[in-house]
């Protein structure tokens, strides 16, 4: 019978820990463990991109990665996107533009926006159609989705020059 | 679902992971990036009694240039290989079929000795293996060998490597600076598997055809090499008679079984049309 393991690392800057069986996934652990409900877990074989965090800086499926394998990594969730009580820009552009609609999708879209606009600042909007294909909104409405990102794109350009 | 139980190990060396290959004696499966191999997990597909994940030997990433040929280690980021400016040089077709591979959060973590070493047929890095004819390192208890490409698929998520054996690089001959290359692919939807992808490589001024590459995702267990189509193209030239000649021959070589997905018409069909598409667009990128 495998042994639990202990589990350290940083999630949204706070130290943590935990203990788990080694088959636990990163998604389970974060919601389960860690009590941080705010990343939704979907279709479990990283189809849906619903359970996307921010490991080490990247976007990853969490739904893909053990909780034993994010040993000693940083990773950001959802609830650490807003600084000191104020919405971080993309969630700002969300708000403004409804890509919320039903919310299941939106931790996975606000964070895959993160890191795609980290890459490609300035995007088109084809551009940002193929980078937000990575997560799955069932609500279908992508339009909102589009024109949050590209909102969200000019203001932190604006933003950080 | 979630996975059934089992043992883990994260080595810091090949060695090690060797070594505890050995121990589990077939039951044990290697964790490269994870993006294939933890969804069969989920669905319990797989149950293998543990898992040896390589993400703890920093060794095993890296990308190096040197005497005509790019050599990956076997954990290197599907990301880093995306945005690598030296495989954007010497091996554009590549970048190109990387930013295929799934989305961007998968490539984050997958891996092009994973992607090799799980060898879907459907997948873009074993066609481009085929295409160049690369080959992989593969260590074991008896030492290091290489595998050419042609012997290491065998059939659907089936490579010749033995169960205590561990793909550690992947080698791609650099592509001449005045070859074009391009890698067409057809799919449901942006990210998914291929039904069909053609890797394609082609050199040689004006309608003279000095060197083509062309294999296939998606057409059959293991990626085709197009070896036939090639040699029309590289005999008879690059004008239209030949590219749709070679299309054709393409259609004939390649022999998909039907799933959920397509019929084996269709893609023989697509086979076709893909490799004339690729073979223009290559062509049209030559020089550059």
């Amino acid at each position: 019978m495998p042994e639990p393991v202990s589990i350290s690392l940083t999630v949204n800057g706070i130290a943590r820990e935990g203990r788990c069986e080694p088959r636990k996934l990163l998604v389970d652990f974060i919601r389960e463990d860690l009590e941080l409900t705010g990343t939704h877990v979907g279709c479990e074989h990283g189809i849906c991109g619903a359970c996307t965090v921010i490991v080490n800086g990247e976007a990853a499926r969490s739904c893909l990665m053990l909780a034993v394998q994010a040993e000693g990594a940083e990773i950001l969730t959802i609830e650490g996107l807003a600084k000191d009580g104020k919405f971080h820009p993309l969630q700002e552009a969300f708000r403004q533009h409804h890509g919320l609609q039903c919310g299941f999708c939106t931790p996975g879209m606000l964070l895959t926006a993160l890191d795609f606009l980290r890459v490609n600042p300035h995007p088109t909007e084809l551009e940002i159609r193929e980078g937000i294909a990575a997560v799955l909104c069932r609500c279908t409405g992508y339009q909102g989705i589009v024109k949050a990102v590209d909102a969200a794109a000019k203001e932190l350009g604006r933003t950080t020059g | 679902m979630k996975p059934a139980k089992f043992e883990y190990h994260a080595p810091g060396s090949v060695d090690e992971a060797i070594a505890l290959l050995g121990r589990y004696e077939g039951d044990a499966k290697v964790l490269a990036g994870g993006q294939s191999l933890v969804p069969l997990l989920n669905f319990r597909l797989s149950r293998p009694a543990a898992l040896i994940d390589l993400n703890r030997i920093p060794s095993l990433a890296y990308i190096r240039a040197d005497d005509g040929v790019v050599r990956f280690g076997a954990m290197t980021r599907q990301r880093t290989i995306e945005f690598s400016d030296v495989v954007r040089q010497r091996l554009p077709l590549l970048s190109e079929a990387t930013r295929l591979v799934g989305h961007l959060p998968i490539r984050t973590r997958g891996t092009i000795g994973g992607s090799i070493a799980h060898a879907d047929p459907s997948a873009e890095y074993p066609a481009i293996l085929a295409a160049l004819d690369g080959e992989v390192v593969v260590k074991g208890p008896k030492g290091e060998r290489t595998v050419k490409a042609r012997e290491l698929f065998q059939t659907y998520l089936t490579t010749s490597l033995e169960s205590d054996e561990v793909l550690t690089e992947v080698r791609l001959p650099a592509i001449d600076a005045g070859a074009g290359t391009a890698f067409e692919e057809f799919s449901r939807r942006h990210g998914d598997f291929a039904i069909i992808g053609i890797a394609a490589v082609i050199a040689g001024d004006g309608a003279s055809c000095s060197m083509a590459r062309l294999a296939t995702a998606g057409a059959g267990p293991i990626p085709v090499r197009l070896r036939a189509a090639e040699e029309i193209l590289e005999r008879d030239g690059l004008g239209d008679a030949p590219i749709a000649a070679a299309a054709a021959r393409a259609a004939e070589l390649v022999d998909p079984d039907s799933d959920i997905h397509a019929s084996s018409a269709y893609r023989k069909h697509l086979t076709g049309v893909l490799t004339e598409r690729a073979v223009r667009r290559a062509m049209a990128k030559r020089g550059r």
